[in-house]
């Protein structure tokens, strides 16, 4: 009877489908979310009335925001699609945020308190140009406030009520760029200011009621203009020459036009290029000359005078009305780990403002950007506050000498990620932190007895959360023996790489790259990717780890590169190199050195590969290796695959002995007018591989075709490579091909009809799954495929192994043509896909999750069970048995399967998973503007207790078996006594 | 939006009559202006049913409709209408696309939407055909609603006695009370002189042996 209950039981248990699946109260609990909004472009204050104040933004992220001016605290935020960048915000009466985008196409209020959009217009627009937005604070016209947009040709007038076209002006004959447009107060004529082709000066007077244009004069500057533009007041603009040393004023009295050209050797003696900054300042411009910056004042009739100059390093704020019809702005620059910050009147340089010294507690760069905004003190004087974003993207708010509230803004464009452990623990030191007495212990696991089965008060829940927070000692900053606690390391855009903390996302260091010689152009490099530089594994037990950060002068991609090694532990940066070549393509080698140093190759775009560390050590390891280095290139645009070997060293002056030159090896090139290359994906090479055969449910054995040196390539016809819907399913097929990249072999070729990009891919062990469109049903595919070695299938025979006759232990080599055979099998999915991960974990034991970042920016954990060519409509009962699921057309999606439950990843681009100690448990970072870490068990934690464990449930039964025992044996001897009597 | 529906069936009706003329109004082709070049909107509506959610607003302000995968995305207004634009390709405008066949997916936290499949006519004038690519079913108007409400997490059974029964414990703990207290309930019923006799085999046999008690063995 026992063992038929314990039977039931066990059934009863792996009857349950083992999924990702959380309750609500455990939320919160080994994730952790954090929004971002990206490098602030623009910022528009709303103060004036009572009640919240903030801060509208644009991002470089295309992400329209209000903050809280208080806190920094996001109020609402609006991700708009990445081709759709904002070109200008505003408020429009006082209730709608304006914003402008698509090079001046879409135009969209948004409502001020809560975000929701109110309307949107799409504007006419003909052909590419800068777009303008400009929202009049005092133009009415029959009980309607227009908003003037220019984009594209067109100059539109559109309705700040309800975004409906008022009236639109067509310049595209002409070739009209409107720079400027001004309104006079008190009048309805707007002054629109532009060039045609940049040689000729045009000021249009336009009717703001109908749209009329009531007069025109245009005027031919001979030397033609560059295009930057400065408005100094209602009548007047400066402009800059063609050959950046002329300051022309461009005055526009009543109608007329007239020119002013000021040499700027006049105003400076060594004078150079000259540049207008986009600040905006009553009667004076700001030019850049020679990395000074010149305030230049305009006088009445267009004379301009030097009246101030700044070093380089400043940047500054459009000016803003104080009391008494003065104007006052904003200029900041810092001076090592300090801001300095003042406001000055325009009128009168010398009088200053306010003057004040910020310390800042970390490196964040120069100043980008200022935006100021004022506010009358209690004592009637005013008050300023600057909202300043730096070189790292961080934005801060200044107030009365400090830093009020500062954002990370750099971690919304993370560029590369990866892991580190942290320090080991001191001894002494218990590194999870056990409960006080037995009584809280038991009060604890009480209460957590009462959350599980629903009893608890909301009190309650708070204790028992709180209480789950501190037992689980998850914020501490050393080693746990799960390998829990962890740091993410990402770099960002801007250059910066952080650690965070997996516990509970804060940042443990950050540090903003720095180029290591400060004389040359390059003043800050661009990260670009992050690598295991020293991993202390075996060997060098006392060095701390370290990554290597590869940056890159410059946007070209012969830019020189920058190499720079960072001490996980403390954040410091050991030393730092300018490599003095391009780099195109980084390799981690399989080696290291004594000291545990990854040797990596870096190819440059010459066609040579540099060895580093450029020690003698790691010189010999690599002649070592040296004929069994192999690498490949794939060149998209021209649709060529190349492999590539080691040839001998470079010769030439500059070349040293780390420098090698290498040989084509062979070439796949695909035919252009056919198809053309969108994806490309190899295994990862850190991955792990449990077992090599896999065990059908006919007791038949499969090997898995496991090779590290496969290639999965994409290709689509050249019409299928836009945008879906853009072809007919006879046009477009979609080719994939699996390819050794030591020989350039092809393995295999799967060809999809009617089929088209994008293709996202997952590559893993012996499979791949991607996802694509399929333009005949009209739903997205995905496909998986499988690849198992036929040579070895063999080896299936007992007898065979045990006396020796098999192959299995013959060498691998990558030379010999491998006999292969594939599985494959597609399935619907009902989303659009960002981006697939596979989960990984320590020795590839547990079973694998897909993590699909949908469009809808949400992370679904999708069994690799689901994705199974062996899948048959009707399994049989060994099938089921082994937990083969019935092949259904569409895969699942199961809303408790999405590991970003509530949360979504704005932005998401990228998913990361790293392995934990624990053989069930994988990390998961995904990124985007938002960031969004959890903790996965694909398999659910079969190795370990779950925090829902009732240890009280457990001490209860064993004390009422106890008891039972006790009472029965009581009983049992009064019974025996009791009969002895009788 | 949701106010409209909780509101009384006579205006759900009026509201039905308004999205018949929507419906008229968004196969029409809507010339922007300019002669040389047509263009075409897609007009729709997503229309959520009434939820007992709080926040609701909140949710309905970061609802994204996205066409064709990310090629563009759009918001709903207050009263749930949203508009894609598309065009005919006359001009190097590379923000709008041609008309054809195109996707469209709604995005809302704990709703799941079906991609629809939005045919675009150049030849006539604009038609839009639309359908539902999960349930194949065409529509008849662009208004969009959920297939499903979606909910993240699981929800805990509330609390009874069976769960605890059901688990592992309560189940060790209810096979203990049987052997305790039941098995001796069960052998007083067994007849005296039965027992005894059993008794005298064992007695016989000396240890028991448990092939002797299968009737197999015999």
């Amino acid at each position: 009877m026992a063992i038929r209950v314990f039977l039931t039981l066990l059934l009863f248990l792996s009857s349950a489908i083992v999924s990702f699946s959380l309750y609500e109260d455990q939320a919160g609990l080994t994730d952790w979310h954090q929004r971002y909004i990206g490098k602030v472009k623009h910022a528009v204050f709303h103060t004036q009335k009572t009640g919240r104040k903030r801060v509208i933004v644009s991002t470089e992220e295309n992400v329209v925001a209000s903050l809280d001016l208080r806190h920094g605290e996001i109020f609402w935020r609006h991700v708009l699609g990445t081709k759709d960048a904002i070109d200008g915000v505003g408020i429009a009466l006082g209730k709608y945020v304006i914003t402008l985008s698509s090079e001046g196409s879409a135009l969209r209020a948004w409502n001020l308190p809560d975000g929701q959009m109110v309307w949107e217009t799409s504007l006419h627009t003909a052909q590419h140009s800068k777009s303008l937005l400009s929202v009049p604070i005092n133009l009415k016209v029959d009980k309607d406030y227009p908003i003037i947009v220019f984009g594209g040709g067109y100059l539109h007038a559109v309705s700040a009520i309800d975004g409906e076209v008022l009236w639109k002006k067509d310049f595209t004959v002409e070739g009209f760029e409107v720079q400027r447009v001004l309104q006079p107060p008190g009048s309805s004529i707007i002054y629109v200011l532009g060039f045609i082709n940049l040689s000729e000066a045009v000021v249009y007077q336009i009717d703001s009621k109908s749209g009329e244009v009531v007069a025109q004069k245009s005027m031919v500057f001979p030397g033609g203009f560059s295009g930057e533009i400065s408005s100094v007041s209602s009548d007047k603009v400066v402009v800059l020459d063609s050959t950046r040393s002329i300051l022309v004023t461009i005055g526009f009295i009543d109608g007329g036009l007239s020119f002013q050209k000021t040499p700027i050797s006049d105003l400076v003696e060594d004078s150079g290029k000259a540049e207008i900054l986009s600040a905006l300042l009553s009667n004076m411009l700001a030019v850049k000359v020679n990395k000074r910056t010149l305030f230049v004042k305009v006088g009445g009739e267009g004379k301009l005078e030097v009246v101030d100059s700044l070093s380089d390093e400043t940047a500054m704020s459009d000016s803003l009305p104080v009391a008494d019809d003065q104007e006052a702005f904003a200029s900041v620059h810092h001076e090592g780990s300090k801001i300095h910050l003042m406001v000055k009147l325009v009128n009168e340089l010398d009088n200053v403002l306010l003057r004040e010294t910020i310390q800042m507690d970390q490196h964040r760069g120069r100043v980008h950007k200022v935006f100021m905004n004022n506010y009358i003190r209690t004592d009637r004087s005013n008050g300023f506050r600057a909202l300043i974003v730096m070189e790292d993207h961080s934005l801060l708010l200044l107030q009365q000498g400090a830093i009020v509230w500062s954002r990370e803004e750099g971690l919304a464009s993370v560029t590369d990620v990866t892991t580190a452990e942290l320090p080991l623990g001191k001894d002494g030191v218990s590194v999870s932190k056990v409960e006080h007495t037995l009584f809280e212990w038991l009060k604890g696991h009480v209460l957590k007895l009462k959350g599980s089965l629903l009893l608890a008060s909301p009190e309650d829940v708070v204790a028992i959360q709180e209480l789950r927070v501190k037992s689980s000692g998850k914020n501490k900053l050393t080693r746990d023996h799960n390998g829990f606690r962890k740091l993410i390391l990402a770099l960002t855009r801007p250059g910066k790489l952080f650690a965070l903390h997996t516990g509970d996302g804060r940042i443990v260091w950050s540090m903003l790259l720095k180029s290591p010689s400060n004389s040359q152009a390059c003043e800050r490099p661009n990260g670009i990717s992050l690598y295991q530089w020293q991993v202390p594994h075996h060997h060098a037990m006392d060095e701390n780890p370290s990554v290597l950060v590869v940056g890159k002068c410059g946007s070209d991609s012969s830019a020189p590169g920058v190499l720079s090694f960072v001490d996980v532990y403390t954040g410091k940066e050991i030393s730092s190199s300018d490599i003095g070549h391009s780099v195109v393509q980084v390799m981690p080698l399989p080696f290291t050195d004594s000291t545990e140093q990854r040797l990596h190759l870096i190819a440059d775009t010459v066609g040579h590969v540099h060895l580093y560390p450029k020690t003698s050590e790691a010189l010999s390891i690599f002649q070592r290796e040296f004929q069994n280095v192999y690498w490949y290139t794939v060149e998209a645009d021209d649709g060529i695959i190349r492999g590539h070997v080691m040839k001998g060293s470079c010769s030439g002056e500059t070349a040293d002995e780390y420098c090698f030159t290498t040989r084509e090896l062979w070439t796949v090139v695909f035919p252009s007018e056919s198809e053309k290359i969108i994806s490309t994906l190899t295994r990862k090479p850190n991955e792990v591989v449990h077992t090599q055969a896999k065990v059908n449910t006919d007791q038949d054995l499969l090997y898995k075709y496991v090779s590290r040196n496969l290639l999965f390539v994409a290709t689509v016809s050249p019409k299928g490579a836009g945008e879906i819907g853009s072809v007919t399913p006879e046009e477009s097929s979609l080719v994939v091909y699996l390819i050794d990249t030591i020989t350039g072999r092809i393995l295999h070729r799967l060809s999809h009809q009617g089929c088209q990009g994008p293709v996202h891919a997952v590559f893993s062990e012996n499979w791949v799954v991607y996802h694509y469109f399929n333009l005949r049903a009209h739903k997205y595919e995905v496909t998986v495929v499988e690849i198992y070695d036929q040579s070895r299938a063999e080896n299936k025979n007992v007898w065979k192994l045990i006396l020796g006759k098999h192959n299995l232990t013959a060498p691998i080599t990558s030379y010999s043509r491998p006999e292969v055979f594939t599985k494959s099998q597609s399935y619907f999915f009902a989303q659009s896909v960002k981006t697939i991960e596979v989960t990984s974990t320590a020795k590839g034991i547990t079973s694998k999750q897909l993590l699909i970042g949908t469009i809808g920016d949400q992370i679904l954990a999708l069994d690799k069970r689901f994705v199974d060519p062996r899948r048959t409509l009707n399994p049989s009962q060994a099938e089921k048995e082994e937990g083969i699921i019935p092949l259904t057309d569409t895969l699942p999606i199961i809303p408790q399967a999405y590991v970003t439950h509530s949360h979504k990843v704005e932005g998401l681009r990228g998913i990361v998973t790293a392995p934990s100690k624990l053989e069930s448990t994988t990390h998961v970072f995904a990124y985007g503007v938002d960031l969004f870490y959890t903790r996965l068990a694909p398999s659910k934690t079969y190795d370990s207790l779950t925090d829902d464990f009732s240890y009280a449930l457990l001490l209860i039964t064993i004390v009422a078996l106890v008891a039972a025992i006790y009472i029965t044996w009581v009983l049992s001897e009064k019974k025996e006594l009791s009969e002895k009597w009788r | 939006m949701a106010p409209i529906l909780r509101s009384t069936s006579l205006f759900a009706l009026i509201v039905c009559q308004i999205s018949l003329i929507f419906l008229f109004a968004s196969t029409l082709p809507i010339s922007s202006g300019s002669e040389s070049e047509e263009s075409y909107t897609i007009t729709g509506r997503v229309r959520i049913p009434a939820s007992t959610v709080i926040g609701h607003a909140a949710k309905f302000s970061s609802i994204k409709v996205i066409l064709n995968g990310g090629q563009h995305v759009t918001f709903l207004r207050p009263d749930g209408y949203f508009t894609l634009y598309t065009t005919i390709p006359s001009s190097n405008n590379i923000h709008k696309v041609p008309a054809g066949t195109h996707l469209i997916e709604v995005y809302a936290m704990g709703y799941f939407f079906s991609p629809v499949r939005v045919d675009v006519s150049a030849r006539h004038r604009g038609k839009v055909q639309a359908t539902l690519t999960e349930t194949r079913r065409s529509l008849t108007e662009l208004v969009l609603e959920p297939l499903r409400a979606e909910q993240y997490y699981e929800m805990r059974e509330p609390f009874s006695v069976m769960s605890i029964v059901k688990s592992p414990m309560g189940l060790m703990v209810g096979f203990m009370v049987v052997v305790v207290f039941l098995m001796p309930k069960l052998m007083e019923n067994i007849d005296p002189e039965e027992m005894k006799s059993a008794q005298e085999q064992m007695r016989s046999q000396g240890v028991p042996s448990l092939t002797s008690l299968l009737p197999a063995s015999r």
